[in-house]
This record gives structure tokens, sequence and C-alpha cells, in this order.
């Protein structure tokens, strides 16, 4: 166990680890949101991933980008991709509800069912899209110019990370702010609660969890513009070991509960990128696997606790 | 759209609804005679000659795998869905971790059983046994048996407190962890993973005339007869008091409890006992194939199994065998396709669940199960 | 009463049919025995033909194909069919493809494993079946230290290409602070551990990474921190590329050196700018450097010049098409053939030795630079 590369470091270890953790708890909010209102582990939800970061490759090929393009192309690069990568993957999370999970509700399919049916169409979409795209992995150019913004001693911070780390907070505050003081945001807090008694309210069940669907997407599209300027590269199986570990931050955070999504994102990029300097990256994987099953047995209910409406039993 | 699959649905349902009625409906000689011709059938399907079946052959297309190989994994993997229709079907434990036993298993056999596993080195250095030796091959079936159990009272204890999709996920980590720990590991031979396992002839050589590496009709018939008489084995623990306690945890586990069913025991015991099939399949394969690694076992396979007994019927033995054969034999028959082979399978997945939930061949009572709920379903969700 | 007589009349038909079939067995699966005294046979060839790592394969089997193709029209009445099986460059997909293959007694010879793990899973069934393996890629050392009388390879193995890497990035490269990473498999593992072997106190530090892996943060802050001035790949381009391209975003000007596991046009694009300057060692011969008219007959056929292996996946199956002309056609024939085998070939001269190896001396290990989004030959690495 290498702990002097861990502590002669840790300052710049922990900044990788939380840039790294902000796509996660990005990724990690769609799943949070359907399992605090629906009870479903939503699958497919890799996959959405994944379709944004090809609409952010497509897009930024379509306009031509190149590496280290001027200023304004990049504004224009980071503008259009957002917007592509959040319509692409906004629209693949709704019509997977459209498509399957509602036929399911109207059935009251057991949760195994709901299971299944998310995994066959997690196959499909990253199939489909590598049938389409090719099995190899497609590099993306390099829109953001690497540089160093902030320097704390021997810790170096990038443009990038800073990036990545305000865009990921300035979402997760928007969307808090979303649920919390707007009227939809009620509804999708009531059904969360109690989805009968919400009904009885007047709340419309399916359009609120359409909504939810939607908002998992598009943040899932922002994750993915985030990924693409960081990682530059994609390919059709990325989903799912992103989503596995979004999944994992999800609970480690406390699943349903949004702050918890955030909280657990950043605390897992960090605790994966820790064990890699202490062991190698080969361990990376298990390291968040441990700690989703250590979660799960000593705290179920996660760290914080809580969930968006009804606590875990 | 839904319309023309309700025609064809009650079509068919006129065709082979009743079936499972009018089958049980026999005298049991009957229905004896006919299983004993359906076991000799079994038993001779490496021969398949029958003119007009023998394009279902593997081997009919031009570069089609070996037809006694493909019929080996196939008893291996129904043998796997038995084993996991213990843990799902009957015990009602959401297990996408199953793949772990099955790795327990093979990796049993080649890390005690293989001379050039590290473990066996490792032997043979601290007790000065000669270079080729190794655990004899009928010694490692109990120590698989007995290695599958504790990992699966290991993998239980802790987890089975748990509910539903927690559990789901947590087996799905703990799968997932067993092959990271063997890749990484040089002591279970790393990403390279163990070869020169031995089969019940010993090490694989050209002189093995049995159990060679060739023909793969001897392992057939060896399988096959290990999955009847774990059928046999299963369906007696169906109708025995620990099936009937499955039954009560899954149907509502409070309830269960309030009538004195220790729901924690039992599904410890159904956990070990899916398990133990896990690891013989395991072993099998690793057997036959004669070398494992740890790529082999991953998530993608464990949704497979997990695939099988849902789709073929979960809590139904033949509903689950009936999957795994499916899902065992099409991507071989149909090697052409390779290339869209798991979006088939992925479609395949969703079509069913959301066409015919209840599997396959449904057991009646989660057919039932599925109805019942199907007409709970909450009035304002239309 | 009837309905009873109709049941007994069809669990009877059921059993009566289970006879007639046992009776009229039949089995269809093993194929005709070669041999007699017919010129000509078939040859298997197997490996990652689709893919993510498919870039580096394909040359070699379109070299075997120019191979064969020449054969059969300078020998009209000894004709030989190559078939294909793709195994992706999977172990698991290999070895039912051995099994298939060895079975199936008109199949005289493979071309194969192109990568070293798959080689390892299905060596031994095809020495069981008593068939000569001709490699044209396949390079970890171990695949010769394991007494399999079946396999052979027209290539160095990683042995050389380590030693070789080692003095490129000492003599040429001139590193210093030196960062190797492996993907911890069969392939990629070996390398490395050669590479370390001859770099010796020059290794700054080292790291394991995973195949499927997409995200390298870890393993890229390491090499920060390392301060290193040369970082070594081995391993294959679904891993290298991503890699490569977060290495250089991350601002490390650190020269970058892979083997023949990235020696594809894959490797290039999926990198883009960043795979610029980057060094990638192989046994393979430059197109350039082929003897005969083989690169010019291949960009003839395939309309574009031989990538990696290409000229050895052609003396691969030269090797064995020249046997089956000379009227081995039982795979004993072949394999003492291909034992006692001692000519030029268009990558190298080819005599192999008890273990399946080439002669160490004929082995050519050249040095590659990515230039331009193209891998252009730069330079032999001399073994001394």
């Amino acid at each position: 166990m290498n702990f002097d590369e861990l502590f002669g470091h840790l300052g710049q270890h922990t900044v990788d680890g939380l840039a790294k953790g902000a796509i996660y708890a990005l990724v990690a909010l769609g799943y949070t949101l359907v399992y605090g209102v629906l009870k479903l582990i939503n699958f497919a939800h890799s996959e959405v991933f994944m379709v944004g970061t090809f609409a952010v490759m497509g897009t930024w090929a379509l306009l031509g980008a190149t590496d280290g393009p001027s200023f304004g192309m990049v504004v224009l690069l980071v503008v259009a991709g957002l917007a592509a990568g959040a319509l692409a993957s906004g629209a693949t999370a709704v019509a997977v509800e459209r498509i399957a999970y509602r036929r399911l509700r109207r059935m009251n399919a057991p949760p195994l069912i709901f299971l299944i049916t998310a995994i066959g169409l997690s196959l499909v979409l990253a199939e489909a899209f590598g049938l389409w795209q090719g099995r190899i992995v497609k590099g993306m150019p390099d829109v953001v110019r690497h540089d160093i913004w902030l320097t704390i001693g021997n810790t170096e911070i990038s443009n990038r990370q800073i990036i990545t780390v305000v865009a990921a907070l300035g979402m997760m505050f928007a969307l808090d702010r979303f649920i919390n003081g707007t009227r939809y945001g009620r509804g999708v807090r009531a059904v969360a609660q109690n989805p009968d008694t919400a009904a009885l309210m007047g709340v419309n069940q399916d359009r609120v969890i359409m909504l939810i669907f939607l908002l998992g997407g598009l943040l899932a599209g922002a994750a993915a513009l985030l990924w693409s300027i960081r990682y530059g590269i994609t390919k059709f199986d990325i989903g799912f070991l992103v989503g596995l570990k979004a999944f994992t931050a999800a609970v480690l955070g406390g699943i349903g509960n949004l702050r918890g999504a955030l909280v657990g994102g950043l605390l897992l990029g960090v605790v994966e990128v820790y064990s890699a300097t202490l062991t190698s990256s080969s361990w990376e994987d298990v390291a968040a696997f441990v700690v989703l099953v250590v979660v799960l047995l000593f705290r179920p209910t996660g760290l914080l606790g809580e969930s968006l409406g009804r606590a875990r039993a | 759209m839904t319309d023309i699959l309700r025609k064809v649905n009650d079509s068919r349902q006129r065709v082979t609804g009743g079936i499972g009625e009018r089958w049980r409906a026999l005298p049991r000689w009957q229905r004896w005679l006919g299983f004993a011709a359906f076991v000799a059938f079994l038993y001779y399907l490496p021969y398949l000659g029958i003119p007009g079946l023998v394009w279902l052959r593997t081997d009919y297309i031009s570069n089609g795998t070996n037809w006694a190989s493909v019929l080996f994994i196939c008893a291996v993997y129904v043998l796997v869905a038995i084993g996991l229709n213990v843990v799902v079907g009957l015990a009602g434990l959401l297990d996408l971790g199953y793949v772990g036993f099955f790795a327990v298993g093979a990796y049993s056999v080649a890390l005690f059983g293989s001379a050039n596993s590290p473990v066996v080195h490792m032997i043979q250095a601290q007790f000065g046994m000669p270079k080729g030796w190794a655990v004899a091959w009928a010694v490692c079936i109990p120590l698989a048996l007995v290695l599958t159990m504790i990992s699966g009272v290991i993998l239980g204890w802790p987890t089975l407190r748990l509910r539903g999709d927690y559990l789901a996920i947590v087996t799905l980590g703990f799968g997932e962890i067993i092959r990271i720990v063997a890749r990484n590991s040089e002591w279970a031979g790393a990403a390279q993973g163990i070869n020169g396992i031995p089969g019940p002839q010993g090490a694989p050589s050209p002189d093995n005339h049995i159990f060679g590496l060739l023909d793969a009709k001897p392992w057939y018939w060896l399988a096959l007869t290990v999955v009847l008489v774990m059928v046999f084995a299963v369906r007696r623990l169906e109708n025995s008091r620990v099936g009937r306690a499955w039954l009560a945890i899954r149907e509502d586990e409070d309830a269960a409890a309030v009538m004195g069913v220790h729901g924690f025991k039992f599904k410890l015991w159904a956990f070990a006992i899916g398990a133990a099939l896990g690891g013989i399949s395991g072993l099998l394969f690793a057997s036959r194939q004669g070398f494992v690694e740890p790529l082999g076992f991953n998530a993608q396979l464990s949704i497979l199994f997990v695939a099988m007994v849902v789709v073929g019927g979960s809590g139904n033995m033949a509903g689950v065998a009936l999957g795994a054969f499916l899902l065992a034999y099409l991507p071989e028959r149909f090697r052409d396709f390779n290339n869209v082979r798991v979006l088939v399978f992925g479609l395949a997945l969703v079509l069913v669940m959301l066409l015919r939930p209840q599997g396959l061949i449904p057991s009646r009572r989660r057919a039932r199960e599925l109805k019942d709920r199907a007409e709970e379903a909450p009035v304002n969700v239309a | 009463m009837r309905r009873n007589y109709v049941r007994a009349v069809g669990t009877a038909a059921l059993a009566a049919l289970a006879m007639v079939a046992a009776a009229g067995c039949q089995d269809a699966g093993s194929g005709t025995a070669g041999g007699g005294d017919k010129c000509g046979g078939k040859i298997a060839i197997f490996g990652a033909f689709t893919g993510a790592n498919s870039g580096l394969v394909l040359p070699s089997l379109n070299g075997a194909k120019l191979a064969v193709k020449q054969h059969n029209e300078k020998n009209p009445d000894c004709q030989v069919k190559l078939e294909e099986f793709d195994t992706t460059g999977d172990p698991a997909q290999a070895t039912p493809v051995a099994n298939r293959v060895a079975q199936d007694q008109s199949f005289l010879a493979v071309i194969g494993g192109h990568f070293s793990g798959e080689t390892k899973a299905t060596m031994q069934t095809y020495e069981a079946a008593g068939m000569v393996m001709v490699s044209p890629s396949a390079t970890a050392p171990e695949l010769t230290q394991q007494d399999n009388k079946a396999f052979h390879r027209v290539v160095g193995n990683d042995l050389t290409q380590g030693a070789a890497a080692a003095t490129y990035i000492k003599n040429t490269l001139k590193g210093q602070k030196v960062f190797v990473i492996d993907d911890a498999t069969t392939y990629g593992q070996g390398i490395a551990g050669e590479t370390k072997k001859g770099l010796g106190p020059l290794v700054a530090a080292s790291d394991k990474v995973q195949t499927g892996q997409s995200n390298f943060d870890a393993t890229i802050s390491k090499i920060k921190s390392a301060q290193a001035d040369t970082v070594v790949y081995a391993g294959y381009t679904n891993e290298a590329a991503p890699l490569l391209k977060q290495l250089r975003a991350a601002g490390v000007q650190a020269k970058f050196l892979g083997f023949d596991g990235i020696y594809s046009p894959e490797f290039a694009s999926g990198a883009g700018a960043a795979a610029e300057g980057a060094i990638i060692t192989c046994p393979c011969l430059p197109a350039s450097e082929a003897g005969g008219t083989f690169s010019a007959d291949y960009e003839k056929e395939f309309g574009e010049a031989p990538g990696s292996y290409g000229a050895e996946g052609y003396d691969g199956a030269v090797v064995l098409l020249e046997g089956i002309k000379a009227g081995k056609n039982t795979r004993q024939g072949l394999l003492e053939w291909v034992d006692s085998y001692d000519k030029q070939g268009v990558s190298k001269y080819i005599k192999f030795d008890e273990t399946g190896d080439v002669d160490k001396s004929k082995v050519v290990i050249w040095a590659y630079e990515v230039k331009g989004g193209q891998i252009t030959a730069q330079q032999e690495i001399k073994l001394s």
C-alpha cells in the first residue's frame, strides 16, 4: 500500500477525486430521482448518459470543432453541446419511460420485472449504438484546452476540473430550487410521498413521472457534456461502468435524496482515486463495489438518510 | 398493434393453452412413460439425425459450433437455471450476482485440480509433492460444494436482511467483487487465468479417451445425468417443509413470520442450496473447457442467468430449463447473426417482460400472482 | 374410455418415436476424414476479426487470404480453403472454435491465435488433436514454455520485444524516469515485466489498469507526481487511445511508447492529435521492407498497404500451403513439415526451434512513429 504517494500529494488526489465525482453526482441524480418516486432502479439511465455523449460528439463534429478553438468558438461549442446532450438524453429517458415503464406500471408489475426490463433496454440501447457507431473508441477534439487556473501548494487545479465541479454544483442547486420551490417540484415530492393521496389532491401522476425522467435525462446530458470536455472520448459501452458507479454514489448518499447524490458522488470519486493511488487503478472498481456493499449493510438509508418524501423501510 | 398481438396470443392459446392441464390429468404411469421417453430422447440428442430435425443442429451451418459441445453448455446452463430458480423463483430473492457462485465452483476445480495453478504450486512447495501433482478431480467436487456453500452463506448472512432492489444491487456488487479479486490476485491466476483443469480422467492430455478435449458427448451425458439428479432433488425439496416455507416467505414475509416461519434461516438455506448448484455447474463448465479466466464470469453472464429464469418462467423448473436451453442454444444456432446477438437478447428481454411477464412456461402460482397484482393496480394509474 | 385410449396411444407413439430415432442414429457432426491421395485441404484461421481491437488482426487475415489465393491460382489441382473464425480476441469465444476445428478432421492445420490470451486457452486442444498452430502475432513468452508440440510462431516473442523497447528507451528516447503501465492481461503483463527488467532503475513507478476502463484520472495523477518523462503502455488500443488522449489533455508532455498491441489505425483515430509522436514497437516488418512482391501484391488486392502483421500472416499461411503442396495432407504430416521448415519468408527467415519460436537471431523489432495520424516506420531496433 503506497501511503507515501497518497499523503505526499493528498491535495492533488483529493481535487482529482472531487472532479471525477462531480460527473458521477450528476448522473446519480437521475437514478435518485426515479428511485425516490417510483422505487425503481432505472438501469437504462447509464445508456441515457451514453446517448448524450454521442450527441455531443456529433454536434461538435457538425460544427467543425478542432483542438483548442477560439474563445467564441468554445462558448458556442459548450452551449451547443449542452443543448444537444441534454435534449438527446432527455428524449431517450422519456422514450424509455413511455415505451416500457408506463406499461409495466399499468400492470402493477413486481420489482423484478421492472429490473429485467430496464436491463433489457440498457442492452438494446448500448448494442444499437455499438452497431451504428462501431465498437471502437471514438475520440473527440479538445474543446477546452487544459490550463492550470489555481495552484495551492503542490496542488494544481485545472480549468476543466473547476468547470466540472462548478457546473455540477450549479445544476444541483438549480434542481434543488426546482424541487423545493416550484409547483411542479411540489408535485414530485407529493408523488414520492404517497402517490394515491397525491392523485386525490389533483396531481397528475403520469405527468409528474414523465417530468422526473426528463429531469434525470437533462442532467445526464449535462454530465455527458462535462465528460466530453474532460475525457474527450466515448464508446458504445461507456454507460455500464459510469452508471454503476453513479448508482453506487446515489446509494451512498441516500437514495431518493438529492443532496445525498451530490455528497455520494463526490465522496465516491475521492474514494476511488485514493484507493487507486494506494494500490493500483485495477482495484478502483472493487473499491466502489466494496463501498456499496458496506453502506448497504450498515446504513441502508445512506449517509444523508431521508429520501425525497418517503423513508425507506 | 396490441390488438394484433392479442389475436395472435389467442390463437396460440387455443393450441398450447391447457397443455399443462391435460398433462397433469394423465394417469401417473403414463406421465412416467412420457417422461422416460423424453429423457431417452435427451440422451440421444447428440446423434440427432432424424430427417427434418437435422436443421436444428448447430453444426448445420458451415462454421457452426460442434453440436455436442453446445448441448453440454445447454445442460450446464439448465443446471444454473435450476439453482437460480431456487433462489429467485422459489424463495423470491432478487439475485443478480449468481455468476459469483458459478465462478467459485469453476475456480475451485481450477485452483486445486490443475497442476498449473499457483495454489497447487504453493501446496507442492509446502508439502513436497511432485511437480505434476494436483488434487484429484473427484475430490474437487465436494471441495467445490463446500466452498460455494460457504460463499453463499457469507454473501447471504449480512445481505438477506435487505429487501428487494437493495438485495439485487448488493448481489451484483458481490459478483463483480469476486471477479475483480480473481483478476487482480496472483494466487488466483490473475487476468491470464488458469489452464490445465482436469476432467474425470485427469489433466487434459491426448490420452484421455472418454472425457477428452475433443469429443463432447460423454461430457454432455455426464452433465445431463447431474441435471436429472438435481431436478429430482429440487423437486423433493419444493414439496417439503423447506419448499413450503419458501413459498410462504415469497408471498408475504411478515405473515409467514407470524405463522412461525423463520424467514432469515430459510432464505439462507435457499442461498446456500442455490450456490451449491451454481458451484456444480461451474465445476462442470471449467472441467470441460480446461481453462478459466476472470473475464468470462462477468455481470453480463449474471444477467443472462437471471434472464433465463425470468423469461423461462420463474418458479417452474420446466420453464427455467426451457429458458436456459433457448438462451444457450439460439445464439449458437444463429451464429451468422453474431453481431446482433446481444441486441436481439435485449429486445427479447423487453418484449417478454412487457407481453408475458410470467415467462414462457409459467408456474401457475406465479401467473396467478401477476394477474392478481394487475387487477390490484390503482385506478388512477390509467 | 376413449380418452384413455387416445392417451395410451399418444404416449406409446412418443416412446416409439424415441426408439426409432435412436435406431436411426446418425452422427453428422464429425465431418470427413482428411488424408487419402488428393492434394489440398482446409486451414482454419481464428482471431479478432471484429471488435474493438480488430485493427491489429485484419492485416494478418488479409495476408493469409492473399497467400491462399496465390497458391490456389498457381495450383489448380491442389485447392486449399481458408476458413475464418472470429473470436474478437476473447479466449472464451476461442475455446468453442478450437473444439469445433479440432473435431472436424477436414481441417489440417490452424493459423492462430492472434492474441496471446486466446492462444493460451486453446493450445492444449489443438495439441490433443494433433494439429499444428502457426501464429503470426501471439507474442507472450509463456506460450513456448509449456512443452506444447502444436504451437509455433513466425514472430519474435515479448522477451525480445520488451528488451528491444528498453534498449530504445535508453538509447534513443534517453528516458530517465519511466512510468510503466500494463492492462493486467496475459500479453500486457508479460511484456511490461520484460521492459521493466530491461530498464532496471530507470523505472520511476508503475500502475495497472483494467480492460474496458475509459477514464484514467488516477493513473495520470500518479504519472504527474512521479514526474515521468516517458510513459510506457503495455496493452491494447481500446484502453491506450483514451489514456494517451487524457494524458495529453492533462498537460503531460512525456514521451509515449506502446507495443504491438496498439499498432492499429484505431489508435491514431481514437487518440486524435494526442497520438502525434507516439512510438510503437513491433516484431513485425514495415511494408516497405518485406521481401519479394508481397507489399505490391497486398496493395493491389486490398487497396491499402499491409498493416501490422500482414507479412507475418502471409508467411504463416505460406508455410502451411507449401506443406500441403508437398503432399502432406494429414495433420501429422503438416506438423512434421512445419517442425522442419527452413526457408526465407517475406518477413524473415523462418526456422523453428524445439519450443516453437523462430530462430532468435532472425527476429526483427521495428520502432514506428505516429506522424500526421499515420503509423510510419522509423527505425529497426538492434538488439545487441
